[in-house]
């Protein structure tokens, strides 16, 4: 036997393995198996915008979560995105829920603006995430709604379930963090804001923050893979409220506006944004209508302007 | 849309089948090519608007009966009768109907100007409900408002003083039932029907009923002649009460019905409980860890423990039709309603029934399933879970699992611990334990006294419990129980078997090696509509 090679030895083994039993698992350490003539029902759709995130609003995920945001999302953030908050003022005095409405740039936002949150919202808030990316499978479904706290927003069609959703966990006195834009900027710059935000506000009674995430795209844009590391700045606007008649559309609209002007205010200053907002003049999110090498450049140069704005010494 | 129950014919893919085991569970294979196994239904939808469907049943009565409200006036006497704790099963999570119901009922009464009400638990020869049970049926509103002042009470089956004797059947059956509720102008009667056997006249012919009244049809004779309990045009039991409710009518007793059927939805749709009513097939990942670690959490736990665990379990039910007015009209719509729920098509009888016992049965909520009541279960109301002939053949040979402990709730049940020490030692025939015990049992004095003031059972209870399985007991050649203790199962005249192959074996000696084998999937509660 000591002379037989021992690739013959596997190969006889391999031969002889249907003879070995193995020990096998049965019903219902093992999945059942399915009698005939009967006709297994279709699985249920559990991803998605049907994914429940109820969990996650318990308190094992609450407190798992909070060691994640505190232990794991801010030193992350720090070392990434070294981030300035401005506008934290506007909202003295507000009190329960309300609905941050943000521009989105980058996966870096959530991570900023949760990072941002002043107590008591940040530690009772859940986002808006696109039900076909975050909860398409399983695992990510899971770890949206425990790190974010993610609910899943249909935005292929028009659904009333993930409305229903956010308006239950407004209605428990959770806020919002949602991203009107409906997606990442595929250029870096804006979208049209969508009506969610306002619906919402509107049909819960609660206000919406404007929120400008500036910065962000420059670390991870959409399509990149690996961050570099670069400066942000979020910027809080005053809240903002459904005015008798206004349509959700309107509504939307002037959200989009208030965050542009936020937008304005990071790359200029207060002062400028004012006067500009004043006379209609504020810079529209989406950018300039022009072909995309126009719009690039000018995306360019406001960067430029802005970077230049940056000063790591003190002039002397 | 809910799946309709069906029989899955057992072939060798099929997974071992759930059998309920007590306050456990066991999963058994049950031979291919041989073997069938009856599912339930799935749940049907529950109504929306519970409250709105109250109201319009009071509003537009069935039968010839005018609306709730026509019959209600100033000064009148009005008594409220409901079902007692035994149903239904298990308990329902808050609110009850019964609560929904009565307070749609007083609401119409208070409008009125109805001041004379009393409210009364209409428990027959049963034990009395405590304060926290009375809560949960009726709610605290109406406890609160009624019981504080002696108006709201459990029914009393041996208080000559409160009892009104209203003459007999042309069968000479005596028809006496709850005084208060015999002089009122008005019984308004609020039921449940888990089951095609309840409600209807029996609700008050038995409910409110003495022993004088209800040995005319708690005994040997009619219960042999159930064919089934559940189909109540083969029903001695029923057509007795039936007779007696014409005794009722006959004697002014004017009676406004009002029934309710729910679905069966009894562990719910998610929690760890909601396993039990899905087909083993169907089973998920997640179903099947939980499984795993409730048995295997209850198979660790000493018996108080789990019990107390089971009895807190409140059903999700939902209320899929309540139907008032006249006592055979409703009972006609309802049967129906119950049926839709519960009837599942089976073509020809079986050589061997299988059944997996649970923890609960009518007579044991919040105490112990004694052996005798795990007779009644599987002989009296498993077994008789049929229309048109019984799902085994005569002669036939009837598999339980339970583990039939030799255990029984003193309180509850004291005389049920004489009737297994005293009676069952001498013999297990029930005509002949009828003949010679049932009088000294249902007279003595101890018994009646611990009925009327403490929390037991009447001292005939267990004897009924007997005679509701007589049937069964004629019916089969033998009855095996599964896991069960053996000094007890032996004491009941049975065999007991340590595992289902063994019980097989056993079952080989009757009906042969080919035997066919059906497992009935209960609970949630199915019944076989056997051609």
């Amino acid at each position: 036997m000591a002379d037989v090679p021992i690739r013959a030895r596997l190969a006889d083994l391999r031969r002889h393995r249907g003879l070995v039993r193995r020990p096998r698992l049965s019903f219902p350490f093992a999945p059942p198996t399915v009698p005939g003539g009967v006709e297994p029902p279709a699985p249920t759709r559990r991803l998605g915008a049907d994914y429940d995130t109820d969990w996650a609003r318990r308190y094992p995920a609450r407190w798992a979560r909070t060691v994640i945001l505190e232990g794991v999302m801010r030193p992350s953030v720090a070392a990434l995105a070294s981030t300035e908050r401005q506008g934290l003022d506007r909202l003295e005095g507000l009190e329960g829920p309300v609905i941050f409405a943000a521009n989105h740039h980058s996966h870096l936002d959530t991570p900023v603006a949760l990072t941002s949150l002043p107590e008591p919202w940040r530690y009772r808030v859940f986002v808006g995430a696109a039900a076909d990316y975050f909860f398409r499978t399983r695992a990510t479904a899971a770890a949206s709604a425990l790190v974010m706290g993610a609910i899943p927003i249909e935005r292929s069609k028009v659904t009333r379930r993930s409305a229903d959703q956010a308006a239950a966990l407004i209605a428990q006195g959770w806020s919002m963090l949602i991203y009107p834009e409906g997606g990442r900027s595929p250029d870096g710059w804006g979208q049209p804001f969508r009506g969610g935000a306002a619906y919402l506000s509107s049909r819960c009674d609660i206000p919406v923050v404007p929120l400008h995430l500036e910065g962000t795209g420059r670390i991870l844009r959409k399509g990149s893979k690996v961050p570099r590391p670069a400066s942000t700045r979020v910027t809080f606007g005053s809240p903002l409220r459904p005015e008798a008649g206004e349509s959700a559309t309107r509504y939307a609209e002037r959200i989009e506006r208030a965050v542009a002007e936020l937008a304005d205010e990071a790359t200029t200053d207060w002062w400028q944004a004012r006067r500009r907002a004043a006379s209609g003049q504020t810079p529209p999110l989406s950018g300039p209508e022009a072909p995309a090498w126009r719009r690039a450049w000018a995306l360019t140069a406001r960067d430029r302007r802005r970077r230049r704005q940056v000063r790591r010494w003190p002039a002397l | 849309m809910p799946r309709p129950g069906f029989v899955l014919d057992v072939d060798r893919s099929t997974p071992p089948i759930l059998f309920h085991h007590g306050e456990s569970f066991r999963l058994e294979k049950l031979p291919a090519g041989r073997s069938r196994v009856i599912y339930p239904a799935e749940p049907l939808a529950a109504l929306d608007d519970v409250d709105a469907a109250i109201r319009d049943a009071l509003e537009r009565p069935l039968g010839d009966s005018e609306p709730l409200h026509a019959l209600l006036r100033p000064g009148m006497k009005l008594t409220i009768c409901f079902d007692d704790i035994s149903l239904p099963l298990p308990p329902m999570r808050r609110p009850d109907v019964r609560q929904r119901i009565i307070e749609a009922v007083l609401d119409q009464a208070a409008a009125a100007g109805v001041d004379d009400v009393h409210l009364i638990a209409a428990l027959a020869l049963h034990r009395r409900m405590t304060e926290a049970e009375l809560r949960h049926a009726v709610g605290d509103r109406v406890y609160d408002a009624f019981a504080p002042h002696g108006l709201l009470y459990n029914h009393d089956a041996e208080d000559p003083e409160n009892l009104a004797f209203l003459g007999t059947t042309p069968q000479g059956e005596e028809v006496e039932i709850n005084k208060r509720a015999a002089e009122s102008d008005l019984i308004v009667y609020v039921n449940i029907n888990l089951v095609s056997m309840d409600g209807g006249w029996k609700s008050t012919a038995t409910g409110l009923a003495s022993y004088r009244s209800l040995r005319h049809h708690h005994n040997v004779k009619t219960m042999r002649h159930s064919r089934s309990f559940m189909d109540r045009h083969a029903s001695e039991l029923h057509s007795s009460n039936w007779r007696m409710g014409e005794v009722l009518k006959g004697a002014g007793v004017k009676i406004f019905q009002i029934e309710s059927t729910l679905n069966n939805d009894t562990f719910g749709t998610s929690g760890p409980m909601s396993v039990l009513q899905k087909r083993e097939w169907e089973w998920s990942g997640r179903d099947r860890a939980s499984f795993i670690a409730m048995k295997a959490g209850l198979d660790r736990m000493p018996m108080g423990a789990r019990r107390k665990i089971f009895q807190s379990w409140k059903a999700p039910y939902g209320v899929t039709s309540v139907c008032a007015g006249e006592v055979d009209a409703v009972h006609e719509v309802i049967t129906q309603n119950t049926f839709a729920q519960q009837l599942v098509p089976v073509e020809g009888q079986t050589d061997i029934l299988t059944m997996g016992l649970p923890y609960i049965c009518p007579y044991n909520v919040n105490s112990v399933m004694n052996p005798i009541l795990v007779m009644c279960l599987g002989l009296g109301y498993f077994f008789n879970l049929y229309r048109g002939q019984p799902l085994v053949r005569e002669g036939g040979v009837l598999i339980m699992s339970h583990p039939t402990p030799w255990e029984f709730h003193p309180v509850h049940h004291p005389s049920y611990i004489d009737f297994f020490e005293q009676v069952l030692a001498d013999t297990t025939d029930p005509a002949e334990i009828e003949a010679r015990y049932e009088k000294q049992y249902a007279e003595d004095e101890w018994y009646r006294h611990l009925y009327r003031t403490s929390y037991a059972y009447h001292g005939v209870h267990p004897f009924y419990m007997w005679y509701w399985g007589c049937h069964g007991l004629a019916h089969l050649g033998k009855v095996i129980v599964v896991g069960g203790e053996a000094r007890s199962v032996r004491r009941l005249g049975f065999t007991p078997a340590s595992t289902l192959d063994d019980a097989l074996e056993m079952a080989s000696d009757v009906v042969g090696r080919d035997a066919t084998m059906t497992h009935l999937h209960n609970p949630p509660i199915v019944m076989a509509d056997v051609t």
